[in-house]
């Protein structure tokens, strides 16, 4: 083998292998940022961004469906779910779909119930309610895109 | 009360495409890297062969198809079974293990004969081993896929896993010394010329034991809690099992002479538990005592002798490598020369001399490898390692319930930990502690038990990916309207609670 072909062969595959890293880290980046670029989007209306105008935070609110739902407080902080069809039942028991260990938390707290592109959310008899932003929830209730539902110590949002 | 209007609403269809999309997409992008791997390993494969035998045999690629179809077959399981796992995990692992195949494979060039060389037969030597075991570990781990479809099913078994993994941890200590002694070090069952080792299983097991366990313990742990010297000690009767199954298996490694896998596990336990409770205090309590520990072993190693003389000739041995160069420090030395030599582009793939470091194809893989591709090479080894590791702790982080955060965080953790021991040992970062790097040493019970990790990382990754469909959640409804739940019926039930 000629000693030119050999050195190619060699650097070749020392780049090869940092390209194969690389395209493995924009593999990993497109998961990263699908979820960032949407929090930042809900952040905007409740956020500094509320002072660019009012018309914005609307659209956004209006033209678009729920997605996911983000623990954004207590001890699940930072789960996402990402919503389909079927209800998500919280509570404490094993088999909600949102299984949260909260003091203030009942087995069977509250759902999400989806009905015509829409998220309701229904308190199911818990002991201590349900606050969707600081009201208390008593009957099915639509979800606002990033208005906080309240369960104990543990808050959820809607996200696009 | 103030409802705030209702958004205008949208067809329920559109929420499902981009999702039916993202999961085929991951898919493709898992085949995508895995075609990409298979073609860097076998460029590997064909510049060992130039290089060190100045030909390219016929039948060089066959071991790396044999090895690319079974990586695709595990990719077609992943797409059936798993169809929202992280894309990046197998890939990754697939190049490590590919390029540890080869390699030792390249091993067994260099010692062959001149005539050998030729036609050497693919399932012989270290590294037609290696390849052999490689094709069962990943058989075994798409049978953990088919076997497990729900990871919080494997709670229900935590106690019987603990059980297990005690028992494994301890075969080899009760067995006598001829069934279970190699090098010194007694944590082997050998029968015939057949040997696994135990231990390596057992972490798998373990942490799925103390997940579960401080999953039904976590509130009580750093709730009820006894203020000492400003640090928060949970009760002793609520951590009693958790303790003992530590020092148990702890003393039964010290027993066994094998003082890297009782770090391993030490610092699995550790984490672990700060996982579960949230609390700095168990990483300073885990840190302190692991210093003291190794500095009395080291102090006890200078003056008494007997089970810690071994850490003390270690260490001895991290302080001063070229103090005996021909007799302790052997090992090390060779290892640090074969880095030396290499540099930064390395010597080319089969252009180094790796037969030179004793241990080549088990501890000290590192080092041969890194002779050959520099540290430009293992720098990227190290970081596909990082991949993994942050993959594995990301899919802990997205999952739902607190038994796959802890199992996924532990394991990836444990991962990294044992990537961190051994490389840290063969550098001279840290005192060398026998340990398999994994998916590159040679050794059946390594791969397999790591390839077992992955496949629970990937089943873990899938349920943090999936969407919450009824029939892809199966745990949806309640009392409270609505009807009786229909997709519970036929579902398998779960008794978590006591």
């Amino acid at each position: 083998m000629p000693e030119f072909v050999l050195t190619v062969a060699r650097f070749g595959f020392l780049i090869l292998l940092w390209i194969f890293v690389f395209t493995v880290v924009g593999v990993i980046r497109r998961d990263l940022f699908a979820g960032a670029r949407s929090s930042r989007l809900v952040a905007a209306p409740r956020g500094v961004g509320a002072s660019a105008g009012p018309s914005r935070p609307a659209k956004v609110k209006r033209g678009r469906a729920a997605h996911q739902l983000v623990v954004t407080a207590g001890q699940l902080a930072g789960t996402r779910i990402t919503l389909g069809e079927a209800q998500i039942t919280i509570g404490r028991a094993e088999d909600s779909t949102l299984v949260i260990t909260d003091d203030y938390a009942s087995a069977r707290h509250a759902r999400l119930v989806p009905r015509a592109g829409q998220w309701f959310i229904e308190d199911l008899g818990s002991t201590n309610g349900t606050y969707l932003d600081r009201a208390k929830v008593t009957g099915p209730t639509p979800v606002p895109l990033g208005v906080p539902i309240r369960i104990g110590r543990t808050s959820l949002e809607l996200r696009p | 009360m103030t409802a705030p209007a209702v958004p205008a609403p949208t067809p329920a269809t559109t929420g499902e495409m981009p999702r039916v999309r993202e999961s085929s997409g991951r898919r493709n992008a898992e085949l995508a890297l895995l075609v990409f791997v298979m073609l860097l390993v076998l460029a590997y494969a064909a510049t060992v062969e130039a290089t060190a035998l100045d030909t390219i045999t016929p039948d060089f690629w066959i071991p790396v198809a044999l090895v690319a179809g079974v990586f695709l077959a595990l990719h077609v399981v992943i797409r059936f079974l798993a169809p929202y796992a992280d894309p990046a995990i197998v890939p990754a692992v697939a190049l490590l293990n590919g390029l540890g195949v080869a390699f030792l494979r390249r091993i067994d060039l260099a010692s062959a004969d001149a005539e050998e060389r030729a036609d050497l037969p693919i399932f012989s030597g270290v590294g037609g081993r290696q390849l052999a075991w490689t094709l069962i570990a990943v058989v075994l781990a798409a049978g953990l896929l088919i076997i497990v479809r729900d990871h919080r099913a494997v709670s229900r078994y935590a106690y019987t896993l603990g059980l297990v993994g005690i028992v494994l941890v301890m075969i080899p200590a009760v067995l006598p010394s001829q069934f279970s002694e190699i090098n010194g070090a007694k944590l082997w069952i050998r029968i015939g010329g057949f040997q696994i080792q135990p231990g390596e299983f057992a972490k798998l097991a373990l942490v799925s034991f103390f997940a579960y366990y401080l999953v039904r313990k976590r509130e009580v742990l750093s709730l009820a809690s006894r203020r000492f010297l400003g640090i928060d000690f949970p009760r002793g009767r609520d951590l009693g099992p958790v303790v003992a199954v530590w020092l148990l298996s702890l003393l039964v490694l010290v027993f066994e002479k094998d003082l890297g896998t009782a770090l391993l596990y030490f610092g699995m336990f550790v984490v672990i538990l700060y996982v579960a409770t949230e609390r700095v205090s168990w990483l300073i309590i885990g840190l302190l005592l692991f210093f003291g520990g190794a500095f009395l072993a080291y102090t006890l190693g200078a003056s008494v002798g007997g089970p810690f003389a071994n850490f003390y000739q270690r260490a001895e041995i991290w302080l001063d490598p070229f103090a005996k160069p021909y007799d302790d420090g052997f090992q090390m030395v060779q290892s640090l020369l074969g880095l030396g030599t290499g540099g930064l582009f390395g010597a080319g793939p089969g252009g180094g001399q790796p037969n030179k470091i004793p241990l080549v194809v088990s501890d000290f893989v590192f080092a041969g490898l890194g002779e050959e591709i520099g540290l430009f090479g293992l720098s990227a080894l190290l970081v596909v390692y990082l991949l993994i590791v942050e993959r594995g702790l990301r899919a802990g982080l997205a999952v739902r319930d607190s038994f796959g955060k802890l199992v996924a965080g532990g394991l990836a953790f444990t991962l990294g930990l044992q990537v961190f021991v051994i490389v840290g040992g063969v550098t001279g970062l840290i005192p060398l502690t026998g340990q398999t790097t994994p998916f590159l040493s040679a050794g059946g019970s390594s791969l397999m038990a790591n390839w077992l990790i992955i496949a629970m990382l990937l089943r873990i990754s899938d349920a943090a990916g999936r969407p919450v469909t009824g029939a892809a959640g199966g745990r949806v409804g309640g009392p409270g309207g609505g009807g009786p739940p229909a997709q519970l019926h036929g579902a398998p039930t779960e008794v978590i609670r006591s």
